[in-house]
């Protein structure tokens, strides 16, 4: 029965995800909240960052990621393929007739109103993600904001936007650079 | 037929174990395998494949591994070059999520986890300004991220509604615009 659900689920985030990978975040907080005891918010960074860090497309891993926690190998397995499932039918149905949907006006529109939501929700998701890592859950006042990690979210994206020699490095050297930060400060 | 769905299976493991985090990193390797090396597609196609990829649901990875599977080889092809994509990443997910779990409870693992998700934040906010980047066309798509950013962060209902809200908002914009120009 859980897998069913987690494949229903999958199938609507690659259904209703549009912009990509990160684009399937939002879906994943409204998992969480309906099925708290699949996987909790705060885990949903960590995957996004083991995700981030390994071989694979973002989302795809993401998937697997929330699949094996979900249900082990099958699980994942499950997950995966009903989040490429709607892509497979999607496309396969567009590539029969490319060239009209490019150019067709009513698909134009729908994009134009449909990139600045998808963003608006990869933002949101962002925020939820920052509740979580900078400020401390149970305080109040100065004490609720977590200082030293606003600090390394400050330099990191310094050097991730500004810094034009670490502009272009790989995000995974980030997430390492912040682990080992995390340990020899104690986060 | 068998051959080539096996090549198509093959190569694409190979993108997917090549790629490093979004589907865009993913573009200077499909250049090189599927155009260069393969000649499945043309420099051209494979942008288009791109660009349509990025605006239809789901993975921009997996649309394009679809798309380009099914030139090559039917809708079979299309499936299986799909499955090669993901493949490399059950593989190494699940192992590596084991793990994880193992170690899970250690104080330094937490704290190397807290760090990272000071990172992850960083990360998702570079996301969200290249995606606004791409999206915002005038006012009236500032005006459609504001009003979704708000609910999003004020009531919990499904994304999709939100998605659904502003594919028809797009349209109804477009046409109201189209008019207003005659």
């Amino acid at each position: 029965m859980t897998y069913l659900l987690l494949f229903y689920e999958y199938f609507k985030t690659g259904l209703f995800a549009v912009g990509g990978g990160m684009a399937t975040l939002p879906f994943l907080y409204d998992m969480s909240a309906r099925h708290p005891d699949w996987f909790t918010t705060a885990q949903i960074a960590d995957m996004l960052a083991v995700s981030e860090s390994t071989p694979g497309p973002i989302g795809v891993n993401m998937a697997t990621y929330v699949g094996f926690q979900v249900g082990g190998v099958l699980g994942a397995v499950i997950a995966t393929i009903g989040l490429i499932t709607p892509s497979i039918i999607v496309i396969l149905i567009i590539a029969a007739f490319l060239r009209s949907f490019r150019d067709s006006r009513i698909v134009q529109s729908v994009f134009y109103g449909l990139r600045p939501a998808s963003a608006a929700m990869v933002a949101a998701a962002g925020l939820s993600v920052a509740a979580v890592a900078l400020l401390n859950s149970g305080a109040a006042g100065l004490a609720l904001v977590n200082w030293k990690a606003v600090a390394l979210a400050a330099v990191l994206l310094v050097l991730t936007r500004w810094v034009k020699p670490t502009k272009g490095l790989h995000p995974i050297l980030f997430i390492l650079a912040s682990a080992v930060v995390g340990v020899v400060f104690s986060f | 037929m068998m051959k080539k769905l096996w090549t198509l299976f093959w190569t694409f493991a190979k993108v997917g174990v090549m790629t490093f985090g979004g589907g865009y990193a993913m573009l200077p390797i499909l250049q090189r395998e599927v155009v260069e090396k393969k000649g499945w597609a043309t420099d051209e196609e494979l942008t288009d494949y791109f660009a349509i990829g990025q605006c239809t649901p789901g993975v921009i990875a997996v649309n394009t591994a679809t798309f380009v599977g099914q030139k090559y080889a039917g809708i079979a092809g299309g499936i299986v070059a799909t499955l090669g994509v993901v493949f490399p990443s059950l593989v190494i997910i699940s192992a590596l999520a084991k793990v994880i779990t193992a170690y899970a409870h250690l104080a330094w693992v937490q704290h190397a986890f807290a760090g990272i998700r000071v990172c992850v934040c960083v990360l998702i906010f570079n996301a969200v300004l290249k995606l606004v980047k791409g999206a915002m066309k005038d006012a009236w798509c500032w005006g459609i991220f504001g009003v979704i950013l708000v609910l999003s962060l004020v009531i919990d209902v499904s994304p999709i509604l939100y998605v659904v809200a502003a594919g028809l908002a797009g349209v109804v914009l477009q046409a109201v615009k189209g008019r207003e120009k005659k």
